[in-house]
């Protein structure tokens, strides 16, 4: 790399025979192309306006910093600038605009100095193959040899085959010592708190529901009864219980549904629940089309008939929302008849 | 130089690390100049502001799901039961003067961070820039692309919002289907039943040391040998296989690449003043009963998405247990197979093409069509998987059937790879026709000639020397051959079955690529034209003997050229 180095590549450093070059670079390799002479070069003028460009830019850079500490401090957190319909906090928008452009201009003037007043000959440095040369792994193979004769690890078996064994049994605490990073999941993913005479409440207000309440078409989202007393105790136990027993209750004309085998007693004058837990991979589904009475999981578009044992009309789940069987208290309020008698939820392996 | 003495400070530092013996090599470094090779410049630097921004965020997020009641300053929330996290990342947004902005620009370099990988290791794929010597750099370089997508996903989980948790549940599904150990799995990554009270704490030291540490260490590896085995170049006059032509590190590169620094974080800045990104003070705090319709995850993770949206519902039940095809396939199959294919590319097209030469001048992507076309592919499928993402966004906001576009997608990712494969290669190799003809006849200069004899031509101009040379620097095509059936003693050749199909993919990996025309043929053609005052294009094929160069080369004739030289 030295300050000639900018002159053709020197030819015939091939290591293929002429006629094999010739065939290969049918074109001989006229070398780098000669420099061309910037504006800068040549114009002592355009150089210094070329530095004047980066000073300023420099310049101005330390000033937006500056602007960026007042803004901190000057511009109340809660204030908000409006452009027509957009409108932002005018603290996090100065401090960023400030910041933002002395970065910018800080290496805009950067590449402009090297563009325009570095030198700009290209030079040429030389490859060196990546590999080491025949001596060198000779060199290495030996010295290799001569270790693993003087450790004598080939030769002295027991202390290979036991230094092995060794090894490979830490391997084992390594994984055991993970236990701890959850418990068993017994039977956690086959029971929900719904249980027989559980009454049916909104999910936000909480009050039980009679049949009254609901016209046909529509539908309310809805948990046990006994879930938000759970919240007291234990938020985490409400939130890993309300995301199993989540329930969509929907009224539907009794001559429109279309009851499975087995289920004629599960609902109340056309009311159905369902479990609202997609069977896909857990979003909770929320998007009802009354005519149709599809509902769609938002996450993948996964689409169930309320009417027909919310079965899978569409997208990638496999298996129909879990019904939960209905029945009315003595007060007249929803309740289950039982919980769910299959797990809700995504499919899991030993769910069978 | 003259003899100078290293100022006292470096002396000092000299005399204890040797820097001056490290610097002498380094400090006057040769880079080649392109604008392709700042990507991963981009990816460098946005990492180095995910580090900055990230220790900033870290000193007011407090990585707990503790429950307590809001009293920031966001007064729609107010008085909300909802975890720390939530609660701190409010508190970032609203309270911490300069978090919201520092929040979005972590936000924004960690989308610039991921998507400038993957565009650098386009630009590596289509210039051929993974070839030997470079094979394990291109395996490092997928590695921190798959850990940072990863790390993005754990990042956009970690405030515990409405969006973050249904992105969580959404990935805790797919785990609990895992075949055998889904479910414990599943217990052992969330402490229990989801969502339980682990999860963010345990994503945050992955988030935060683990997995930075590792592409940290990563990025080290990468630079090293980038330093090593010198940077590729394009071909062109002057650039070798031997050496590497460009600019010095001091000065030009270090204000070059280090301005650049400059100019990514000033960007990704005025992205974080400017342009809100994941205001989750509007999602609400997570609550696995609700869900927001058109919830979208970050764009990395839109093909994976789009993978599980696509496939069909089966499952299979038997001996007791549940085998959750509709979530084998497209997330535990598809994905790690696709990547596992672009890891392995490297080693692939060098199996085919039997090339085990080092290559430092890159390929131009015309040059090697079948290799454009396999990328014109993966992008396709990845595309299409990307779009399957956002069906619900693209049925609305185009108003047809969300089933149909569905229905379209689930073909289309099958036919569509195969499609632009074929396009893509063939829009290649016309190119390469295009650049024999310049090289050849000419520049078509538009002016239209009449000879005496009332015959039309265009005149062409030669092109210049530099240019001539840069469009043959690359290297003829030879298809791997089967060899002799048996050696010189009659002992059959071993696995012959396995190299015949190995010599099949390599016809068909080079099938119909152009070859460069020889030194005879532009010197016929040449001389052709100085036969005339203009060049004539008419009847030309018809009147050069033997293979012109517009003409493809067979690799019969390629080889019998070769062998008379």
């Amino acid at each position: 790399m030295s300050d000639k180095s900018n002159l053709p590549a020197v030819s015939g450093d091939d290591d293929h025979g002429h006629g094999a070059v010739e065939l290969s670079e049918p074109i001989a390799d006229p070398g780098i192309e000669p420099h061309e002479l910037r504006i800068t070069d040549i114009d002592p003028k355009a150089a210094d306006r070329a530095e004047r460009q980066v000073a300023t830019m420099f310049a101005l850079a330390g000033l937006l910093s500056l602007g960026a500490c007042v803004a901190y401090f000057a511009i109340p957190r809660d204030a908000i600038v409006e452009f027509g319909p957009l409108s932002g906090n005018a603290n996090n928008m100065a401090l960023g605009l400030c910041l933002g452009l002395a970065l910018f201009l800080i290496g805009a003037g950067a590449i402009q100095w090297a563009k325009k007043l570095m030198v700009d000959t290209e030079i040429v440095e030389l490859r060196h193959p990546a590999g080491s040369s025949p001596e060198q792994r000779a060199d290495i193979i030996e010295g290799f040899q001569t270790g693993a004769a003087e450790s004598g690890f080939g030769r002295r078996k027991l202390i290979r085959s036991s230094l092995i064994g060794a090894m490979a049994l830490l391997g084992l605490p390594a994984i055991v010592l993970l236990r701890d990073l959850g418990p068993a999941p017994g039977r956690k993913l086959y029971n929900t708190i719904w249980a027989q005479g559980i009454r049916v409440v909104n999910d936000v207000t909480l009050r039980p529901i009679k049949p009254s309440d609901l016209v046909v078409g529509q539908l309310v989202n809805a948990a046990p009864a006994n879930l938000a007393p759970i919240q007291e105790e234990s938020a985490v136990e409400y939130q890993n219980e309300k995301a199993k027993a989540a329930v969509i209750v929907v009224r539907i004309a009794p001559n429109e549904i279309r009851t499975p085998a087995g289920r004629e007693n599960w609902g109340v004058d056309g009311i159905l629940c369902y479990s609202k837990i997609c069977t896909h991979v857990g979003c909770p589904i929320s998007l009802y089309e009354q005519t149709t009475h599809h509902v769609l999981c938002p996450c993948h578009q996964s689409t169930f008939d309320l009417a027909d044992g919310a079965k899978v009309i569409f997208g990638p789940a496999a298996r129909p929302l879990p019904q939960l069987p209905l029945a009315v208290d003595a007060e007249g309020y929803l309740v289950a008849q039982s919980g769910f008698t299959e797990p809700v939820g995504p499919s899991f392996w030993e769910r069978g | 130089m003259a003899t100078k003495e290293l100022p006292p400070p470096v002396a000092w530092v000299d005399d204890r690390l040797g820097i001056a013996k490290l610097g002498k090599k380094n400090l006057r470094k040769v880079f080649p100049d392109h604008w392709s090779f700042m990507l991963g410049e981009i990816a460098l630097y946005s990492f180095i502001i995910l580090l900055l921004t990230g220790v900033f965020l870290t000193f007011w997020f407090k990585p707990s799901m503790a429950e307590i009641e809001y009293q920031g300053s966001y007064s729609l929330l107010k008085g909300l039961h909802m975890s720390e996290a939530y609660a701190s990342t409010l508190d970032i947004s609203f309270d911490v003067r300069g978090g919201l902005l520092m929040r979005q620009i972590h936000h924004w370099a960690a989308i610039l961070f991921v998507a400038s990988m993957m565009v650098h290791l386009l630009r590596i794929f289509f210039t051929g820039a993974f070839r030997k010597p470079r094979e394990l750099n291109w395996v490092i370089g997928f590695g921190m692309l798959f850990l940072g997508i990863i790390e993005g996903f754990l990042g956009y989980g970690l405030p515990d919002d409405l969006l973050s948790g249904t992105g969580l549940r959404i990935t805790q599904g797919m785990i609990q289907a895992s075949p055998v150990i889904g479910t414990w799995l599943s217990f052992f990554i969330f402490g229990g039943e989801f969502p339980g009270d682990d999860m963010v704490s345990r994503f945050f030291t992955v988030h935060v040391l683990l997995i930075p540490g590792l592409i940290l260490a990563l990025v080290t590896a990468h630079l090293i040998l980038v330093v090593y085995h010198k940077h590729t170049q394009y071909p062109g006059p002057g650039r070798t296989e031997k050496n590497v032509v460009g600019y010095p590190l001091m000065p030009v590169y270090m204000a070059k690449a280090g301005g650049f620094f400059f100019v990514v974080f000033g960007i990704t800045a005025l992205m974080g003043a400017l342009l809100q990104i994941n205001p989750v003070w509007l999602y609400g705090p997570y609550n696995p009963a609700e869900v927001t319709a058109g919830s979208q995850p970050d764009w990395y993770m839109g093909w994976l998405e789009g993978s599980v949206r696509l496939m069909p519902g089966f499952e299979s039940e038997f001996w007791g247990v549940t085998l959750s095809w509709n979530l084998l396939i497209p997330a535990l199959i598809v994905p790690p197979a696709f990547v596992t294919l672009v890891a392995l590319y490297p080693f692939i097209e060098q199996w085919i093409t039997g090339d085990k030469r080092e290559h430092h001048l890159l390929d131009r992507p015309r040059n090697m069509p079948t290799r454009t076309g396999i990328g014109a592919a993966f992008i396709t499928f990845y595309g299409l998987l990307w779009i399957g993402g956002g069906n619900d966004l693209i049925a609305t906001h185009f108003g047809v059937s969300l089933n149909s576009v569905t229905w379209f997608l689930r073909f289309a990712v099958f036919f569509g790879p195969v499609l632009a494969f074929w396009v893509t290669r063939r829009i290649a190799i016309s190119l390469q026709r295009a650049d024999n003809d310049r090289l050849l006849h000419g520049l078509e200069t538009g002016v239209i000639m009449r000879s005496p004899d009332g015959e039309y031509t265009e005149r062409h101009a030669p092109i210049s020397p530099y240019e001539a040379y840069e469009l043959t620097a690359r290297d003829r095509i030879l298809p791997l051959e089967v060899g002799p059936e048996t050696d010189e003693n009659g002992v059959r050749a071993p696995r012959r079955g396995l190299t015949k199909f190995r010599a099949a993919l390599s016809r068909f990996y080079f099938a119909d690529s152009v070859q460069k025309p020889t030194a005879a043929e532009i010197e016929q053609a040449h001389a052709h034209g100085h036969g005339h005052d203009d060049h004539e294009e008419l009847g030309h094929s018809g009147e050069v003997p033997g293979v012109t160069g517009t003409v493809e080369t067979d690799d019969e004739t390629a080889r019998e050229q070769i062998s008379k030289h």
